[in-house]
Parts: C-alpha cells; sequence; structure tokens
C-alpha cells in the first residue's frame, strides 16, 4: 500500500521547516519526503492549500473508562480524538478504578488495540488510588506501558510524598505530571476569585491555589532533578513562575488548554455550566500571560484536558455540576482561530506544541516525519471554517463553551500509521457507511 | 410602564426607571395593607406557587401574603416534603410545577445562579427569593423602599452596610439597588468577609467599621451566621461582636436620624444589640410590612394589569 500526500506546507518540528512538499507513505510508514516525488503508481492525496503536520498528540485526556462509560469511553474518546486531528492521546487515571497498577494500564492499552481508532497512552497514578498516601507501582506501570505518572485532579498534598514520587520517577526517566493546586485554597470554590464571582455570589478559587503548587513542584524538580510537567496553566503568577525556573535550567514543562486563552471568567456571566472547569477561566490578563507564555517558549504544549461529562450531570446549579469541557474536536479550530490566525504563535510553533513538545515529555517516538516513522499524519486546512455544533461530535461528552462559534482552521484529515481515520470531519468508517 | 423582563432574579440588571415603578406600585400596595379589608381582585385566577430549599419564615409568608391580598391561589413546596428529597433535578421539579399551571415561581435556593437556571427552562415568570450568595431582589427592594418612604429620597444618601458581606445576597442587591438610584453605599465588616474586588460594583470599603457609620443614613446590619466561625472565616463570636456589633456608641457615629435595618433574623447581642434593635431608630419590622408591599407590587407588575 503506498500513498503520496502532493503539494501540502509540510510542517516539520524536528527540521523547524514549513516547505511545501511531498510526502510518500508506504506500508504505514513514512518512507520518503521531498519536492515533487514521483507518484509511482501510489494513491495521490493532493494537500495543496493545506498545512500537513505530524499527527497531532494531545497529552491530557479523560477517556473515563473504566468505571464512567456513560461519560465517555475508549472506543468514543479515540473517535473523537481522529474527528478533532488527534493520532495520539495521553488519558488520565482518575478513572474507577484508579488506574494505579500494571494490570489497569494493560487493559486500558488493550482496549484501545480493540476498540480504539488512535494511539492511546495512559498515564499511571503517583499514589495508589490517587489518595496521596503511599507510591503506586510506577515501576510495574513504566514496564507495561504507561507514559507519564499524574494524579490529575486530586494533586498529591503531602509535599514529602511527592518529593519521594520524584525521585523514584527520575529514576524510571518518567515525567511527573503536576495538577497544581493546594486543596485548602480551592475548597469549596467553582470558578475564578475576583470580581465576577463576587457579583455572582459564587466561592472563588484564586490564582494562588495554583501558584503555591506550581512553585512548590518546580522546587522539588529542581531539588530531585526529575522532569516535572505542569498541566493546563491558567494564571499569569505561573507562567511567571515557570519563567523563571525554566530560566535556572529546571527540568520543567508545562501546557495550556484551549479554553484558558480563549475564555475568561466573564464567560461564567450567565451561570453556564459548561464554563465550570478546573483550573478555573482566570481573568485577561492570565489570558494574555498564557498566550505570550506559548509564544516565547514558557509552555511546551496544547493539551486540551477534555473532560466528557452526561448532559444530566451539567444541567444542574452551577455549584453542583461537575468541573470539566470537552476539547478534542474544538481544539485545532481553536488554536487556529485565536493563536495562528491572530498571529499569536506561527502554524510551525503551534504544531510543535501539539506534537514534538509532548511527545519528548511522554517519551514516545511520535511527533515526526523523518523517513522511518510511523506515518501518523495530520492535515489541517486553514480555509475551512465551521460553527461548532456539539450534536456532530463523536464525543459522548457534549460539554462546551464554544458551541455556536466559528472556528476557522480545521482539521481536514488524520491518518494512522498510513490508514486514513478522517476525511473533512467525518470519520472514515462513517463515511464508508454511507 | 412595566417591567423588561418577564422575571425578577436580581437588581443587576434593573434599571432606575424599573425601581422607580417597582417602589411607586409599592406604595399604592401599601395602602391596601392598611385597610381592614385587606383584599383586592386584581390577580384572581392566577397561581403563585413557591419553592423554598431553604428554611424561610419570613420571606415565604410574605411573598404567600402578597399574592393572597392580590386573590392570586398560592400554593407552597417545601424541599424536604417534595420530590426534591428523592433526588429529583431542580430543572425537572421547576417543570412539573410549570405543567400545573404556575403563573409566576418564587424560588429560594442555596447556590447561585439557581433563579437564573429556573428562569430558561420556565416560560412562567421566576421571582428570585434568595439564591446562595448571588441576589435577594425583594429584599433589596425593601430595603429601598424603606430608606425612601423614610428619608424621602434615595439620591445622596448614604447607606452603611455591616457585617459578612462575603456570603450576603441581601448586601449584593442593595449595592446594585441604591448605587443605582444615586445613593452610596459603604461597606465594612472583618476583611476575611469582604469578597475580592467588591468596589468594582460601586460601594466603598472602609477600613474600620467607624468610617463606614460617620454620619450615614442608614446602617444596614447583616446577620452573622455562627457557622462562618466554625469555618475559621473570624476567631469568635465574642470578638466578632466585640468589634462590629451595632450597639447604642457605634449608631451614635451615624447621623442623629439615621435608620436601623437588619434583613432579618437578627441574633441579638451578636451582630446587634437588642436596646438599639428595638430603639427609636429601628425600622426592622416596617421592613416586614414594607416587605409584603414591595413583592404586591412585583406580582402586580409582572402577571397583572398592564404586565407583559
Amino acid at each position: 500500500m503506498k500513498l503520496i500526500i502532493k503539494g501540502g506546507l509540510v510542517v516539520d518540528p524536528v527540521a523547524g521547516s514549513a516547505t511545501i512538499k511531498d510526502i510518500l507513505v508506504v506500508e504505514g510508514k513514512i518512507a520518503e519526503t521531498g519536492a515533487n516525488l514521483s507518484a509511482g503508481g501510489a494513491v495521490v492525496l493532493d494537500a495543496a492549500g493545506r498545512l500537513v503536520a505530524p499527527g497531532l498528540i494531545d497529552m491530557h485526556v479523560h477517556l473515563r473508562e473504566p468505571g464512567f462509560e456513560a461519560k465517555e469511553t475508549v472506543y468514543t474518546g479515540t473517535r473523537a480524538a481522529a474527528r478533532g486531528g488527534f493520532t495520539t492521546v495521553a488519558c488520565m487515571p482518575n478513572t474507577n478504578p484508579v488506574i494505579d497498577n500494571a494490570a489497569l494500564i494493560r487493559s486500558i492499552i488493550n482496549s484501545a488495540r480493540t476498540g480504539g481508532l488512535v494511539q492511546v497512552c495512559p498515564v499511571g497514578a503517583i499514589t495508589r488510588g490517587s489518595r496521596g498516601e503511599e507510591l503506586a507501582e510506577m515501576g510495574d506501570m513504566a514496564e507495561a506501558g504507561a507514559a507519564a505518572f499524574s494524579d490529575d485532579g486530586m494533586p498529591v498534598s503531602n509535599a514529602g510524598l511527592m518529593r519521594r514520587a520524584m525521585q523514584y520517577a527520575k529514576m524510571l526517566d518518567k515525567a511527573l505530571i503536576s495538577h497544581s493546586e493546594e486543596k485548602s485554597l480551592s475548597a469549596g470554590g467553582s470558578m475564578h476569585e475576583g470580581y465576577i464571582s463576587t457579583i455572582l455570589g459564587l466561592k472563588g478559587i484564586s490564582a494562588c491555589a495554583e501558584e503555591v503548587m506550581v512553585a512548590r513542584d518546580i522546587l522539588l524538580a529542581e531539588e530531585t532533578g526529575c522532569r516535572v510537567h505542569i498541566a493546563h496553566v491558567s494564571t499569569a503568577g505561573s507562567v511567571r513562575l515557570l519563567q523563571e525556573a525554566k530560566a535556572r535550567g529546571v527540568r520543567v514543562s508545562a501546557e495550556a488548554t484551549p479554553h484558558h486563552f480563549t475564555l475568561t471568567d466573564e464567560a461564567v456571566m450567565g451561570f453556564d455550566t459548561n464554563t465550570k472547569v478546573n483550573p478555573p477561566l482566570r481573568t485577561g490578563a492570565d489570558l494574555a500571560a498564557v498566550r505570550q507564555g506559548l509564544a516565547d517558549g514558557t509552555i511546551d504544549v496544547i493539551a486540551t484536558d477534555h473532560a466528557p461529562h452526561t448532559a444530566e450531570e451539567k444541567d444542574v446549579e452551577y455549584e453542583r455540576a461537575p468541573f470539566g469541557l470537552v476539547g478534542l474536536e474544538t481544539a485545532v479550530g481553536l488554536v487556529w482561530t485565536e493563536l495562528v490566525n491572530t498571529g499569536v504563535l506561527t502554524p510551525l510553533q503551534a504544531i510543535t506544541c501539539m506534537t514534538l513538545n509532548p511527545a519528548r515529555i511522554l517519551g514516545i517516538p511520535k511527533g515526526t516525519l523523518e523517513p522511518g516513522a510511523d506515518a501518523d499524519i495530520t492535515i489541517i486546512d486553514p480555509a475551512l471554517a465551521e460553527v461548532v455544533d456539539p450534536a456532530k461530535f463523536a464525543s459522548k461528552g457534549r460539554n462546551t463553551p464554544f458551541a455556536g462559534r466559528m472556528l476557522k482552521g480545521l482539521p481536514w484529515l488524520t491518518m494512522i500509521s498510513g490508514r486514513i481515520v478522517m476525511r473533512g470531519g467525518v470519520l472514515e468508517e462513517e463515511n464508508q457507511q454511507q | 410602564m412595566k417591567l423588561r423582563g418577564k422575571d425578577m432574579v436580581g437588581l443587576r440588571h434593573i434599571t432606575a426607571q424599573e425601581i422607580e415603578l417597582i417602589l411607586n406600585t409599592a406604595e399604592a400596595m401599601k395602602g391596601i395593607i392598611n385597610r381592614q379589608i385587606k383584599k383586592v381582585p386584581t390577580l384572581r385566577g392566577r397561581t403563585v406557587i413557591t419553592v423554598f430549599y431553604e428554611a424561610s419564615t419570613r420571606t415565604r409568608t410574605s411573598f404567600e401574603l402578597a399574592a393572597k391580598y392580590l386573590s392570586a391561589d398560592t400554593v407552597g413546596i417545601a424541599a424536604a416534603t417534595s420530590s426534591v428529597s428523592k433526588g429529583e433535578s431542580l430543572k425537572d421539579t421547576a417543570r412539573n410545577i410549570a405543567a400545573m399551571g404556575a403563573d409566576v415561581v418564587v424560588l429560594r435556593h442555596p447556590m447561585a445562579g439557581a433563579a437564573e437556571l429556573l428562569a430558561s427552562t420556565l416560560q412562567a415568570s421566576v421571582i428570585n427569593a434568595g439564591d446562595g450568595a448571588h441576589e435577594h431582589p425583594s429584599q433589596g427592594l425593601l430595603d429601598l423602599f424603606t430608606a425612601r418612604e423614610k428619608k424621602g429620597r434615595l439620591e445622596g444618601l448614604k447607606v452603611a452596610i455591616i457585617g459578612d458581606i462575603m456570603h450576603s445576597r441581601v448586601a449584593r442587591s442593595d449595592i446594585w439597588g441604591y448605587t443605582r438610584m444615586g445613593a452610596e453605599v459603604r461597606l465594612a465588616g472583618p476583611s476575611t468577609l469582604i469578597p475580592r474586588d467588591i468596589e468594582k460594583m460601586g460601594a466603598i470599603v472602609c477600613e474600620n467599621i467607624e468610617d463606614a457609620l460617620a454620619g450615614a443614613d442608614v446602617v444596614n446590619v447583616l446577620r452573622i451566621q455562627t457557622e462562618r466561625q466554625q469555618q475559621g472565616l473570624f476567631p469568635s463570636l465574642r470578638e466578632y461582636s466585640r468589634m462590629f456589633c451595632i450597639n447604642r456608641e457605634r449608631l451614635g457615629l451615624a447621623a442623629p436620624d439615621a435608620l436601623l435595618m437588619h434583613p432579618g433574623p437578627m441574633n441579638r447581642g451578636i451582630e446587634i444589640s437588642p436596646d438599639v434593635a428595638d430603639g427609636l431608630q429601628s425600622v426592622i419590622t416596617e421592613q416586614v410590612t414594607n416587605g409584603v408591599a414591595v413583592r404586591m407590587a412585583l406580582l402586580y407588575l409582572l402577571i397583572g394589569g398592564g404586565a407583559r
């Protein structure tokens, strides 16, 4: 099986280049890249006017399996990923049971292999049951295929335990992903603490609730030498702490979500529970700092924190609603509309934040278009525009605050190991049924 | 003239003209309450349902009496006795109530935004009778009504609100209402109970209680819930009382003819001393009467006569 992608603007984060050329795919691998390659009997895919990138990686996704299958499953979540242009997702361990041992890591990998559409890299828990009491068997999990470790959503509050986790993860050469939240500061809060929370009468979560933990984990990373990745950076203070840490040479990386670089706490004004997310939507100054952090490389990764919930769970009083919103199927559109089309990031920067950088942090051989690599490829059409319609989502979760928003610059094709799984916003398996 | 919206969920979006209209209408309604036969046929055949997810005697009775004086039929639902305790969601409860033909739903709920959630679900008018720490518009309006009735104006009045501003929906509705009518609002209380950026609402946050009270025309004392002390928001009720209780001496800092208000229920001896609560400057019982008049006005303007 040979396939050639012709005439696209090939954005190559490894080479740091964006040039018009062709990519030849043979037997699921990238065989050759170059200008005017001869088709030689290969199926031709015309990519003129489009961007051809390594398959996108979302390193922060909740697939909800096992335990919360009403919200999402590996089956539906990986289809949402493919529709959104992602070829690899890392899934968080806050399931029921918590993914805290090798058997569960294997079971996720198995589910993904049998029912999933994209590559799934499970993230294992740092502590047993994510209870923050004792270390989980990270060595076993690493061997079974865990890509990183995190007690996402239930951050390790005991600094001594976190320090030991870092020492141990360093031995395994795995990154710890820190959901930075000091629970004693955030408890009971449901949105950013500021003027909007005051007039709405909702308990706020101050910027400090995030920043004290970012500071703690940076210091622990510095002391232990462990690679630490700060999840969903939402405040200007966190960006500043990261900048200082990176200047000192601390092995710290960070991600930002599309919702944190697009929306502010003003979006909460009508009590729409789809704006309830943790960390919360912050102020305009925070949003600007996150964008600046992405532009200057302080923040390495764009990840969605895709967090599906059922309609019944979200259709309640604001304080009662669970935190989280779905992101896989709006991510590329938001990155393009909010960052690329506005000149905050070049296409190469945006692609690097969604491919090479997360691949390096997770230690997976992805995010590259080098010959010999798996032909995981995403083609983005910068001219394609669409109004977000949650009814079209492949995800079970429809909890997005972006419904009705016009996005320009959308994923046009998703290819995994040479196999096309999405074309023109529609999953290939649905195209074939029609 | 009429109100712009079908609901009354808060004073934040209510204009000065609308407030004038409500207060003027309430004045006429107060005339009805003062009659021997307190009944007019205005809302005959209309139904008002009160849904209370929080304990309340005063507000609920006040709404029910307001409806009855206008000849509306009323039904009260308390959360503990309803299917709410069987796990029904707020929206489902609301839909069922609407399906029974309510014209107005009066909602009291412990969570901010509950009234807006209901208002967006129902065709019936929704009156917010207090949602979490968000708003309590009818209380705000009755405070304004009482101040205007006694002082003859709202513009230029100096209003001090003392106590737990953070958790007070009354404070928020008062701040929107008074500032919209041109009054000056000053706030004082323990710094742990002053919410962030509240000065952006147009109120003045005072460093100490004396500054807030100096020359004030209205002193509104908020209820301090004892559970706030258990939550660690201030060290002790004893210290709270020593630093913030409105007593004769502190009230003396206000204008000589200042009005003393309290939304009730009072913790005598904690946030307000009994001698001033029952003193000549206290209008606390009149607030209760005025509450009925204001609620009659709201019902009338939302579903009676010339409404929509």
